[in-house]
């Protein structure tokens, strides 16, 4: 088995080999890190890229906006990506950002994974029919179980998710009462002496 | 009184972070420290008369153990090489999580003695081999068998009988990622495992030479004696491999040095240094200028450091034997103002290591604050904006951007990774090929070149920006900003200049391990020698902290 550390240091120097500048080539050896820690397939997905690439033009989305599509050719995941994550304090304000035809969009992944532990928000990445909750670059659920390569994504589609409880007050209130059962009811001498300060801390 | 840090513009050049020295810092020495209360055993010793089989040995406490298993295979004289590109060596050696099974040992036994091209797994913690000092091993066998003590001239010229010529860890070959191990509060400090496997090697040496002795000879054969086992340890010879390490791991880099500078100025700030404290600070300091007259070398260039380290430590005794006065308050911050004013870079920092020796009050707290987790500040902030990026570079890298990079004495190496050992290299750029291939490691050069950029760019404008149109120096961008916050992450010299030394890098790096002997074979590659001194494993829980200064040798 590989570990984590071959893994990041073999896809810098071939995302390098690949063309990219060193400073991109560390962002997507930090990315197939994380996809590979995740259980996500990320060395297969570079590998295929970077053949594809020697074949065929790629687009390098530079300006982030809430519609992207291509003039020509599918876009490069990892420039949309790294353009992503640079400018993502800046989108926070979209609620939701669709991006056409990204080639090996599993690239483009962790990138979102990363933008969602910078502002602080869980962000749902659509790849067509494939779900990721990407949860502050902390986790990520999703129904996405088949180690595949994909290798383009017709639709892209990112939303920001509010920070709110995935829960109703009233779910709330049941178990609030529940953990009260631990507490233990105050009588007259406990309220006198059990409590640090007292009730005479007034001087 | 308040102390300031002394300045990176002064700390991190390479002339001075090649004249560091070991220190109660060191990483040897607070591992034999963390370690002492843990039990040590030999656990399997099956070689044959000529040495060569399988032995472990285990560090234990409560339900925690590490296990070193040797491999120590033949070596034809033909095969033997120190350099990086041999391919066999006298013994191999790898430090498994907890008790190797039968199944680990021969599944290990495949794989340890081929080294770079062998695989590990997440259970081998760290990796390593290392060649015979022919010379001093034959005669120590060959006197033992007799029944004699070997001779110490010839012990103390080398110091070891083992030298390792590379130690792995951190997930190298499929051994264990670091993120599996890092909060095991026994390793807190950088490479504790890698010097529990060079001190448990040097064990393996002594049972090694006592047993071919035993077997050569059964009736007269007598045992290495311990206090000549004490004050030998085990060598290492360094290349290129450990220079671009301290460039790659900024954030570490500054936590090593900041621990050491932090020392500094908590010591400088003693008001009344007591008598106690200073008398063993002056003991160490009487003790190791012996030591340092044992440091052989061939290097000329170590060989004049040697000459004014000692000129200068002998004026320095003769200043504290006259003309210092004990009872003068800050009796540490005068010192170290009479080093700057009369010695050199090496003695400045010789002293400055054994101001630490008293205070194990200020020095352990500092120790576990000596690795990173790096991942922390790898994200660029992307929002701030072009004018704070420049402030930086103008206040973090103010000697940088004097430099000409235009003139070809500037601009003179590159280093790559060569194609048959994937090792950092260093090459002249105007004679050799592969400059188009250079390894992001001209720091200087690239952090000019941002800032001519920069200077080009609107100052309101946002990083973000500047990047969706240029991304090409966007590795020292992100160095800029861990630099703002990490004074001591940079080295502020030209790493690519005609005038650079590259084994002042390495010197940096092995001084924090705790090497003492420093050996130039070359501008490029040394040797050092490690653990000698040091108490051996039966001994470790009832040993004296300055044992590096105890050393006969």
């Amino acid at each position: 088995m590989k570990s984590l550390s071959e893994i990041e240091t073999i896809s810098k120097r071939a995302t390098k080999a690949a063309g990219y500048s060193w400073g991109i080539s560390e962002e997507v050896g930090k990315n197939i890190r994380l996809l590979e820690m995740y259980g996500l397939p990320g060395i297969k997905n570079l590998n295929e890229y970077y053949k594809k690439k020697k074949e065929q033009t790629f687009e390098n989305l530079k300006l982030i906006n809430k519609e992207n599509k291509i003039t020509k050719f599918q876009f490069c995941p990892i420039i949309s990506g790294t353009s992503f994550l640079d400018q993502i304090k800046s989108l926070e304000s979209i609620n939701e950002i669709k991006f056409e035809k990204i080639a090996y969009p599993l690239l483009f992944l962790p990138f979102v994974s990363r933008a969602s532990e910078v502002v602080g928000k869980r962000l749902l990445l659509k790849l067509d029919d494939s779900e990721f909750l990407l949860n502050f670059n902390i986790n990520i659920y999703s129904n996405f179980l088949k180690k595949k390569i994909i290798e383009v994504s017709e639709l892209v589609l990112i939303k920001f998710l509010e920070n709110a409880d995935s829960f109703s007050e009233s779910e709330w209130k049941q178990l609030y009462q529940l953990s009260e059962d631990t507490f233990v009811e105050e009588s007259d001498s406990l309220k006198e002496n059990a409590a640090g300060a007292g009730l005479t801390d007034n001087d | 009184m308040e102390i300031n840090l002394r300045s990176p513009n002064i700390i991190m050049k390479l002339s001075r972070l090649g004249s560091f020295h070991q220190s109660k810092l060191s990483f040897l020495r607070s591992f034999l420290k963390e370690f002492k209360n843990w039990e040590y055993k030999r656990d399997l010793f099956d070689l044959n008369k000529f040495g060569h089989g399988t032995a472990v040995y285990s560090l234990k406490k409560d339900s925690r153990i590490y296990s070193l298993i040797c491999y120590a295979n033949e070596l034809k004289e033909s095969e033997r090489s120190d350099r990086v590109i041999a391919t066999k060596w006298d013994a191999a050696f790898t430090l498994y999580d907890g008790v190797p099974t039968k199944y680990d040992i021969e599944r290990l036994r495949n794989e340890v003695p081929k080294q770079e091209i062998g695989r590990l797994s997440y259970k081998e913690l760290t990796l390593s081999r290392a060649n015979k000092s022919i010379r001093v091993f034959n005669h120590v066998v060959e006197s033992l068998s007799n029944g004699k003590q070997p001779n110490t001239n010839l012990l103390s010229k080398v110091g070891y009988l083992y030298r390792t010529t590379a130690v792995y860890g951190s997930g190298k070959f499929g051994l264990a990622d670091r993120f599996r191990i890092k909060n095991r509060k026994e390793i807190y400090g950088p490479f504790r495992l890698e010097m529990m496997l060079v001190y448990l090697v040097r064990q393996f040496t002594f049972d090694q030479v006592n047993y071919m002795a035993k077997l050569n000879n059964p009736k007269l054969a007598v045992s290495l004696d311990k206090n000549i086992s004490r004050n030998l340890g085990i060598g290492n010879s360094t290349g290129l491999g450990m220079a671009p390490f301290i460039v790659n791991h900024p954030t570490l880099l500054n936590n090593w040095i900041f621990a050491r500078e932090k020392a500094l100025k908590k010591i400088r700030e003693i008001k009344e240094v007591k008598k106690e404290d200073f008398d063993l600070f002056v003991n160490c300091l009487k003790k190791s200028v012996k030591n340092i007259t044992s440091w052989n070398t061939d290097s000329t260039y170590q060989q004049n450091k040697i000459k004014n380290l000692l000129n200068d430590l002998n004026k320095f005794i003769k200043f504290i034997e006259k003309d210092f006065n004990f009872s003068e308050e800050f009796l540490f911050n005068k010192i170290y103002l009479w080093t700057e004013k009369y010695s050199g870079e090496e003695c400045i920092e010789y002293i400055v290591s054994l101001m630490m020796e008293p205070y194990d009050d200020i020095i352990d707290p500092l120790i576990n604050q000596m690795s990173s987790e790096e991942e922390k500040y790898f994200n660029i902030p992307t929002d701030r904006k072009i004018e704070e990026l420049k402030k930086i570079l103008e206040e973090k890298y103010s000697e940088i951007l004097k430099i000409d990079f235009s003139k070809k004495e500037n601009n003179k190496n590159f280093w790559f990774i060569s194609k048959n050992k994937e090792e950092p290299r260093l090459a002249d750029r105007f004679k050799e090929n592969g400059a188009e291939l250079e390894q992001p490691l001209a720091i200087a050069r690239d952090i000019k070149k941002l800032y001519d950029l920069l200077s080009k760019s609107k100052n309101s404008s946002t990083i973000g920006k500047f990047l969706s149109s240029d991304n090409n120096l966007r590795h020292v961008v992100r160095r800029a900003f861990i630099s703002e916050k990490f004074p001591y992450s940079e080295i502020q010299d030209n790493t690519i200049g005609h005038a650079i030394v590259p084994i002042d890098m390495l010197r940096l790096k092995l001084s924090f391990f705790g090497a003492v002997k420093f050996d130039p074979r070359s501008d490029k590659w040394l040797r050092i020698c490690m653990f000698q001194g040091a108490p051996l494993p039966s001994e470790l829980n009832n040993h004296n902290d300055q044992w590096i200064y105890n050393s006969l040798n």
